[in-house]
Formats: structure tokens, C-alpha cells, sequence
């Protein structure tokens, strides 16, 4: 293998990496912190990819001279968006069914297949394609052999961006301490005065903007259909498992191993093999830590 | 000015805290004693809101609790220390104490708890999960006391820990006590415990008051009766 190949290889699993973490840090707020199992989580991404596909349109027709731009808005609107149901999601469903996983299960499966549903009556049966601005087309040419894709570096930037705003926003903010406090003991908090209401809706609903940000940046890899989700949802429950519920660190961590192994093994056998490698190394792992590669030990009151 | 009466708890249909009333005056202090499974731990429990009453009310300083989610109690002037500490475990012992800073202004931790819990300041950084029980007791007190309640409720404050620190834990109640003004309600197995915190005592028998006294006309014969097995 020459130098070039490597680092051809080395930067792949790198943008696997971030784009695992970009779909885990969602699910790790949803499903690690909050416990939280969400089947539609993997739809709230395909959400964030149609309303960054729906700004495409809006600044296609209305506002062609800043269509540079409009990947940015599109972002910061498929967080919006998502976040907003995903407030209405927790305030309308979810919270009726805490301490009950296995109705939180089959009541977001269900909703799973409602949305897929709307998006094929009323967007498209058929995947949309959004259109890539030209400043992250083509590729950066290191050398003659390397030549790095813009959207993904654009994507690694992002994971970057987004994992460090949220480790600072639950780390070093009056909400993000609410949101730690209510995640590990939900009755405790309330009797140490916090409004657990809230904070778990806004828990939620921030997860699932983190999904939307993910589904949009996403757009620019593959095209966006009914079923796209579903496609999301399997990788980004196995990071977060693998990587141990309850902390955020694991699943950037957990990201980082199943995307250099996904690319190493990829390159070494069949890409079905590899999945089943992956898997199988997923299994063993959790075989002998139950509770994640990275859960953080402590007496536990 | 904690007014309670007519309080009646079910656990489904099992009826476990039977026509409970009493009353704690501004800056009183009342143990409630009793074997296990009598009912202490409910009767706190619903006081706080984590466990919803079927009939009765409970009124602090003129306002009725009712249906008040626990959060809303604390904002009303209640501060609570579970059995069992149930401190955050992940959180480090400073962002513990500020969990119970909600109602408060000012949201850095006051001098006075790091100068009463001196250990606390010395493991600030440190998770919750890592302190020792007597330690993770004196830090659910903080966090209760941060939100400057008035009515402070413990539950079986004593449980678990070392008879040294629970001596410590005894003065140092009855001290802030005097100093920030608030009552107490506290749960006891542990009579020379409750002895040196109470002012009045009740026991709890099968989810009703059986016996109550003050700490002077105390019968302790009686006491260790009810709480012998």
C-alpha cells in the first residue's frame, strides 16, 4: 500500500467518523441521557433533509443570488424545525410513557411509519436530490495522488463545530446542568427544585434538532427519500450503545472506532463482511461490558 | 406554619398513611419515629410530591400544596434529604449543590455551606458518586439547604452512616437551624439521634400517629418499645 492510499484510507474513516458522530450525539442525548427509545429518530433526520431540500427551493426561486448561502440556512432551519417537533413530540407522546420502554418503543415505530407515510403522499414517493453549492463542490487536491471532497471536509468541520457546542452547552451552562440532573434521577431533581417538565422537553427536543442537523448536512452525500431514515437509524443506535449510554465522550469515541474499523475492514474484505465483522466485534464488546466500552464508573447512590 | 391533615396515601389499594395530621411551627423541630414499614418514608414522600396523596391537605405558610409538583413545593419553602442521599452521582459535589440553587438568585454557592461542610468545598471537583456515605449525606443537606427552605425534611438522615458523623450531623442541624431559621421534619430510627435534633416527637404505627410527646415529657421506655422489633 503506498502513502497516498493511507492517507486516501485514513481520511475516509475519518469522514465516516464524523458523520457517525454527527448521527449519534442526537440519540446520545435522546437514548443515552434520557433513555429514551426513539424509532422515529432516523425520520427526524429525514426531516432535517427535507426542509434543507424545501430552503434549496425557496432560494432557487426567490432568492437566486444568495443560493451560496443557503446550505448554511438550511441547517440552522432543519435544527429549528426538528427541535420544534420534537418539543411537540415529548409534550404530546413521550411523556405519557416514561418508565414504559417497551410502549415508547411501538409508539415511535409507529409514528416512524406515519412520517414515512406524509413524506411519500405529500413531498415525494421518490428521493429529491438537493442541489450541492458550488463552494463545496470538487475536491481538494493535497497532492497529486490525495484529493479530499470538500463536503466531507465541510461535514468534519461540522461534527467538530456541533460536538463542542454541545459538550459545552451540557457542560458549562446553567441548562446543561438541569438537563444532567434530571437525566440521572428525574424524582431527585424535582425534589431538589428543578422543573423536570421542562427540562425533558427541552432534552428531547434538542436531541432531535441535533438529528435534524445531521439529516441536512447529509443532503450532501446521498439523495433523500421516504425510507432514508431508516437507513440512519441502525448505524446511530449501535454507536451509542457501543460507545455506553450516559456518556457523551463514549459515543464520540465509540464513533471514532466502528468508522476507522468500517473503513479499514472495507478495505481489507467485502463490505458485508465488514459490516458483520463490526457487529459481531459490537456483540463480544458488550458481552463483557454490558454498560458500554466508555460508562463512566462511579458508587452509584 | 406546615399545617397537615387529613393526609391518606395508597400504594394501589394497599392503605398505607392513614388520617395523618400535625402540625410544625416556624423554626420547630418534630421526629417522626418508627419501625420499618410503618410509613415514614410515605408520609415524607407525599409531603414532597413524589408520591401523590389520595385525600387530605397540606398547607405551608398559608398556601394550600394540593396537587404542587415537587418542584413547585421546593419553590414554596421546602427542602428535602431522601433516604438514601440520592445525591447526583455524576455530578461533581459543586454542580450537586447548584441543582438545588434554582429559586436562588445568586447561582454560585454560597460561603456558608463550604464554611459548615468543609469536606464538600475540599471534594468540589470531585463526582458525587466518589464521596463516602457520610459525605454524600452532608451534601444532600447542602443542596437542600441551598434553596433556604422553610421546612427542611430529612428522611432517616442517619442510615448507613458511622456514629461519629452522625453525632457531627446532629450538631450541625441544630446550629444552622438556629442560625437560617428554618423547622425541621425528620424521619429516625435512631432515638439518640432524634434526641438531640427534636423538639417533639411522634411515632408512627401502621400508618397512623401512635404516641406523641415533647422532648421533655418524653417516655423513652415507651419510644424503644414501639421501635424494638
Amino acid at each position: 500500500m503506498n502513502f497516498d492510499l493511507m492517507a486516501m484510507q485514513a481520511f475516509t474513516g475519518l469522514s465516516l467518523f464524523t458523520i457517525l458522530t454527527l448521527m449519534a450525539l442526537g440519540l446520545a442525548i435522546v437514548f443515552g441521557l434520557m433513555g429514551v427509545i426513539n424509532m422515529a429518530h432516523g425520520e427526524l433526520m429525514a426531516m432535517g433533509a427535507y426542509t434543507t431540500y424545501f430552503t434549496a427551493m425557496f432560494f432557487a426561486k426567490f432568492l437566486p443570488g444568495l443560493f451560496g448561502i443557503y446550505f448554511l440556512v438550511g441547517i440552522v432551519l432543519a435544527f429549528c424545525v426538528t427541535f420544534a417537533f420534537g418539543w411537540a413530540l415529548e409534550r404530546g407522546l413521550i411523556r405519557f410513557l416514561y418508565k414504559r420502554p417497551l410502549d415508547t418503543m411501538l409508539a415511535t415505530w409507529g409514528l416512524s411509519l406515519i412520517l414515512q407515510q406524509l413524506f411519500r403522499q405529500f413531498i415525494n414517493a421518490k428521493e429529491v436530490e438537493v442541489p450541492t453549492v458550488s463552494w463545496l463542490q470538487g475536491a481538494w487536491a493535497v497532492t497529486e495522488g490525495i484529493a479530499l471532497p470538500l463536503s466531507r471536509i465541510f461535514i468534519i468541520a461540522l461534527a467538530v463545530v456541533t460536538a463542542a457546542t454541545v459538550y459545552l452547552f451540557l457542560y458549562r451552562t446553567r441548562w446543561g446542568l438541569r438537563i444532567r440532573a434530571v437525566t440521572q434521577n428525574r424524582p431527585m431533581a424535582g425534589a431538589a427544585g428543578i422543573n423536570t417538565e421542562r427540562v425533558d422537553a427541552f432534552t428531547f427536543a434538542l436531541g432531535c434538532g441535533l438529528a435534524g442537523i445531521a439529516g441536512s448536512s447529509f443532503t450532501m452525500l446521498a439523495s433523500t427519500g421516504p425510507t432514508t431514515g431508516q437507513a440512519y437509524i441502525v448505524d446511530t443506535f449501535i454507536v451509542v450503545v457501543f460507545g455506553g449510554v450516559e456518556s457523551l465522550l463514549g459515543t464520540i469515541a465509540s464513533a471514532f472506532m466502528i468508522g476507522q474499523m468500517q473503513s479499514w475492514f472495507e478495505y481489507t474484505m467485502s463490505g458485508s463482511m465488514a459490516r458483520a465483522s463490526i457487529l459481531l466485534l459490537v456483540i463480544v464488546v458488550l458481552y463483557f461490558r454490558p454498560n458500554g466500552l466508555f460508562a463512566s464508573k462511579v458508587r452509584r447512590a | 406554619m406546615l399545617s397537615v391533615s387529613g393526609l391518606n396515601v395508597f400504594y394501589g389499594d394497599s392503605h398505607v398513611i392513614r388520617d395523618v395530621g400535625f402540625d410544625l411551627a416556624a423554626g420547630e423541630s418534630i421526629a417522626i419515629m418508627g419501625r420499618n414499614g410503618m410509613g415514614k418514608t410515605t408520609l415524607l414522600k407525599s409531603l414532597i410530591g413524589l408520591l401523590p396523596a389520595r385525600s387530605g391537605k397540606v398547607v405551608l405558610d398559608g398556601r394550600e400544596l394540593g396537587a404542587a409538583r415537587s418542584y413547585e413545593r421546593v419553590a414554596q419553602g421546602m427542602g428535602f434529604v431522601p433516604q438514601g442521599r440520592m445525591i447526583f452521582p455524576y455530578l461533581t459535589v459543586e454542580e450537586n449543590v447548584l441543582t438545588g440553587m434554582e429559586n436562588v438568585a445568586d447561582k454560585t454557592v454560597p460561603g456558608w455551606i463550604y464554611e459548615t461542610f468543609p469536606v464538600l468545598h475540599d471534594m468540589r471537583a470531585r463526582k458525587g458518586g466518589n464521596l463516602s456515605g457520610g459525605q454524600q449525606q452532608q451534601l444532600a443537606i447542602a443542596r437542600a439547604l441551598v434553596s433556604n427552605p422553610k421546612v427542611l425534611v430529612l428522611d432517616e438522615p442517619t442510615e448507613g452512616i458511622q456514629p461519629s458523623i452522625i453525632k457531627d450531623i446532629a450538631r450541625t442541624l441544630t446550629r444552622l437551624k438556629q442560625e437560617r431559621g428554618f423547622a425541621l421534619l425528620v424521619s429516625e430510627q435512631v432515638l439518640s439521634f432524634a434526641m438531640e435534633v427534636a423538639d417533639r416527637f411522634l411515632i408512627i404505627e401502621k400508618g397512623e400517629f401512635a404516641y406523641a410527646a415533647p422532648r421533655d415529657q418524653l417516655d423513652t421506655a415507651k419510644i424503644h418499645a414501639f421501635l424494638t422489633i
